[in-house]
């Protein structure tokens, strides 16, 4: 970091986004300098907990199988939305995941078949090898080999932007502050889900039980300073990727490894020992990205899911093993339920199912009957000890409030004039992609696809 | 000093983290394309003392998997993988060992290997000359013909090393039977069409030395073949020695034709490209440990392979340097030092890094085996 000079492009961040911005900025002959606020081991946002991208291709490409058109892949993040996108910038990071595995792989950026258990994907998500922290450390070494400045445990603290013109920023290193020149800035420094006071603001006392799956760094400090600086904001702040997972994770960073994916073939109920949704809609995806929102709506934010010894092997490993007894009413003591209503609700529960042929591959026939809410599908009686349970909390992933921005990644402000020389990228404006809902590997995607842009056009505006 | 029994059980301290950070690794799966390990840890749903020894035992501890794990250190998690396999496959080496008070040799193996190697150098150096007589001890050969053996007679060279190499071959053979038997793997299937050729040909090619295509990440956190390429050198420098050996053998009984041979010969041309290997092989690996990331291994092993490359380097240089000198004045020493290091070789084979070639290649057969056979039917995310 040079404080006496002034770089064609500051890039505020340190995950993917940022990186492929910083590296195509340098790439195209410009001074970069990239403010990572955490430290090297935590450096990358979200991007380390990562694992795959999602990419249209026409035909077989690389790990991708088959083929996944930009039809396809369009209707399907309209699905997930309801219509929370903008589809000109959604058709943008669309068309651009066609090519952008070569330019990946280019930068040190390995590929894997999809991952065991997750055959699904293999159509659609290119998976990096050794996973997001990988993809990570393999763009730093490029861009480090490029040339580009980078700077760790560096707080962004202000920003100078005056009628919506970037000039310096005000950082915090070692405790000492200085001001950073430069004569654009590319802001890809994630979300805000790591700030328990602004979910508080946004969902009240209830996200204090929130866990935050992602780093701890995504304080939405930049995101706030653009926000006050006139961007044009899009998305709400309710809106995010919230996930059911074990209880027992950390507050931060647990990733990947925290979700628990037994729920559909249990029951899952509240402190008060009710059923409050049905175990049994839908697959993985679907119940992916709804069972957080279910558990953060029940008294003290915590749900249990409930499975006996049929359903052990059957669902992908969970990190932390379950808690295990003889009986309904022993692991309701286990869990501090009170163990006549856990064991009444099982026993409603194991009458209501009727006879079916169980397959967990598809919506299969095993139902409840007259009883509510119902479980559609997989309801097979819990009556095979030994019981088990894992705790469930809501687990934030990340959220999708941000700027508005247009297809050269341009920051929007009130009254929809582009800031002269401000840019953003990465999740500070997936919400013009993704307004709500979840589609596995968008989010690189769409880090990928504008990081590019805003590179590029923060190194044509810094020239020009 | 731990028991004998304390030294034979992998510490149950130590089961039980690796049984914490297998799970996380089962829950995330991100590292499952870069080598053995993580495919065969998908394969189970639990983790057992015999599992994780499998598993140590597939691993390079090339690191990896550790420079791209969102949960390493200073994560809370605190994941260091391939520390935690590499002691792991230490204690299963104390744990294998055969005869089991022997077991003791890998608690200080650095210390051992080394005494080992001072007392058998000296032996030999003393031995001989004494035997042989100063004159003849320090006498230049310029016609080699049949130098050696007027040194040393050819029976008890015979006999001197096939004892220990025998008893190393049967001491190697029993460990690799305890590791297959505790693996509950029924012995008929170690040779099961397809495991044993699978696992020679991710051998012979050292496949997960390849990180995945780029290389590991050996010594440091990028990409690179070098380790490759050096364990290559050692071990088929290794070979080629050993072939010379055996071409020697053949040459002394079956064609009558003593030691030492001319120089366009197949024992010498073996013997010298396998000696150069020897040198260079373990020099480079030696260099790469010196350079090497500490995080990822256990301090408890670092003698262990130091000494077994120095002595590599030893016995290597000095058949080199016979090879050089052997008409000279220098011939009896020369040749004293290279049995010796050979001897110490053959002695502490079972009891040194050497194991770690048959446990990693029992451990492939394994890998080879099971992935014949279904994966658990979890259902898919």
């Amino acid at each position: 970091m040079d404080t006496s000079r002034t770089y064609d492009v500051l890039v505020l961040g340190g995950g993917n986004a940022a990186l492929c911005a910083a590296i195509t900025a340098r790439e195209a002959g410009c001074s970069v300098l990239l403010l990572e606020c955490a430290p090297k081991h935590f450096r990358g946002g979200n991007s380390r907990h990562t694992r795959n991208l999602r990419c249209m291709h026409d035909a077989p490409a690389g790990v991708l199988t088959d083929a996944y058109s930009e039809e396809e892949y369009w209707q399907d993040l309209l699905g997930v939305t309801g219509g929370e996108t903008n589809e000109w910038l959604a058709r943008i990071t669309i068309r651009s995941t066609a090519a952008c595995r070569d330019w990946m792989h280019a930068h040190g950026v390995r590929f894997q078949p999809s991952l065991g258990g997750t055959l699904q994907l293999s159509r659609t998500n290119a998976f990096f090898l050794g996973g997001g922290k990988a993809l990570v450390n393999a763009y730093y070494r490029s861009a480090e080999r490029l040339g580009v400045d980078v700077s760790y445990d560096t707080e962004v603290t202000g920003l100078d932007i005056a009628d919506g013109r970037f000039r310096s920023a005000r950082v915090v290193r070692d405790g000492i502050e200085h001001v950073v020149r430069a004569r654009t800035v590319v802001a890809a420094a994630g979300g805000f889900e790591s700030n328990l006071e602004w979910l508080k603001a946004a969902w009240g006392s209830i996200a204090e039980n929130f866990l935050i799956r992602g780093t701890p760094y995504n304080t939405g400090r930049v995101l706030r300073m653009l926000m006050d600086a006139g961007a044009k904001t899009i998305g709400d702040a309710t809106q995010g990727h919230c996930v059911a997972i074990d209880a027992r994770a950390p507050k931060f960073d647990g990733g990947i490894c925290t979700r628990v994916d037994c729920v559909s073939l249990g029951i899952v109920v509240n402190r008060n020992c009710e059923r409050f949704y049905d175990e049994g809609e839908d697959f993985w995806p679907k119940r992916y990205a709804i069972w957080g929102r279910l558990v953060a709506a029940q008294p003290d934010q915590i749900g249990y899911s409930i499975i006996d010894a049929k359903a052990i092997g059957k669902f992908m490993p969970a990190v932390y093993p379950p808690l295990r007894a003889a009986s309904i009413r022993e692991l309701a003591t286990a869990l501090s339920l009170d163990a006549d209503a856990l064991a009444s609700t099982v026993s409603r529960f194991n009458a209501a199912v009727r006879p079916g042929s169980f397959d967990h591959t598809r919506l299969d026939d095993c139902a409840t009957e007259g009883l509510s809410p119902p479980k559609t599908h997989w309801a097979r009686p819990i009556d095979t000890p030994p019981f088990f349970a894992y705790p469930l909390r809501p687990g934030i992933t990340f959220t999708y409030l941000g700027v508005a921005v247009d297809e050269r990644a341009q920051v929007i402000l009130q009254h929809d004039r582009p800031a002269d020389n401000i840019f953003a990228a990465g999740e500070i404006m997936a919400g013009n992609v993704l307004g709500k809902g979840y589609l596995a590997g968008i989010g690189m995607s769409i880090g990928t696809a504008f990081g590019r842009i805003a590179g590029e056009e923060a190194a044509r505006r810094a020239v020009a | 000093m731990p028991s004998l029994k304390e030294t034979k059980a992998i510490a149950p301290v130590l089961v039980a983290e690796g049984v914490r950070m297998a799970r996380i690794c089962n829950a995330c799966r991100y590292c499952e394309g870069y080598c053995a390990v993580f495919p065969a840890l998908e394969r189970r749903l639990d983790f057992t003392e015999r599992d994780l020894a499998y598993l140590a035992n597939l691993c390079h501890n090339c690191g990896a998997c550790y420079y791209a794990c969102q949960y390493a250190p200073p994560h809370e998690f605190e994941l260091n993988f391939p520390r935690m396999l590499a002691e792991i496959r230490g204690a299963s080496y104390r744990k294998y060992a055969w005869p089991d008070v022997l077991a003791r040799a890998f608690e200080r193996n650095g210390l051992v290997l080394s005494i080992a190697t001072a007392a058998m150098l000296a032996a030999f150096l003393t031995g001989i000359g004494y035997a042989a007589g100063g004159s003849a001890f320090f006498a230049a050969h310029p016609d080699a013909e049949g130098a050696f053996y007027a040194l040393m007679p050819h029976a008890a060279m015979a006999w001197l090393f096939g004892v220990p190499f025998a008893f190393a071959v049967v001491a190697l053979g029993i460990g690799a039977a305890r590791f297959w038997s505790d693996t509950e793997e029924r012995s008929r299937d170690f040779a099961s069409a397809g495991s044993l050729s699978g696992a020679l040909a991710d051998a012979s090619t050292l496949r997960y030395l390849g990180g995945g295509g780029d290389g590991c990440t050996y010594p440091d956190d990028r990409p690179s073949g070098l380790r490759r390429t050096f364990h290559h050198l050692t071990f088929y420098g290794f070979l080629l020695c050993f072939a010379a050996t055996c071409v020697a053998t053949v040459y002394h009984y079956v064609l009558r034709w003593p030691a030492p041979y001319p120089l366009a010969s197949w024992p010498v041309i073996l013997g010298t490209i396998g000696g150069v290997g020897l040198l260079a092989g373990p020099a480079g690996l030696l260099w790469l440990r010196a350079e090497s990331d500490s995080a990822l291994t256990s301090p408890r092993q670092t003698g262990m392979d130091l000494a077994f490359l120095v002595l590599l380097i030893l016995v290597g240089s000095s058949g080199l340097s016979l090879l050089a000198l052997r008409q000279t004045a220098a011939m009896g020493s020369l040749l004293a030092a290279h049995l010796g290091a050979v001897m110490a070789l053959f002695l502490t084979l079972p009891y040194g890094k050497f194991v770690h070639a048959i446990y990693r290649f029992v451990a492939l057969v394994r890998y080879h085996l099971e992935r014949k056979r279904p994966l658990p039917e979890i259902a898919s995310e």
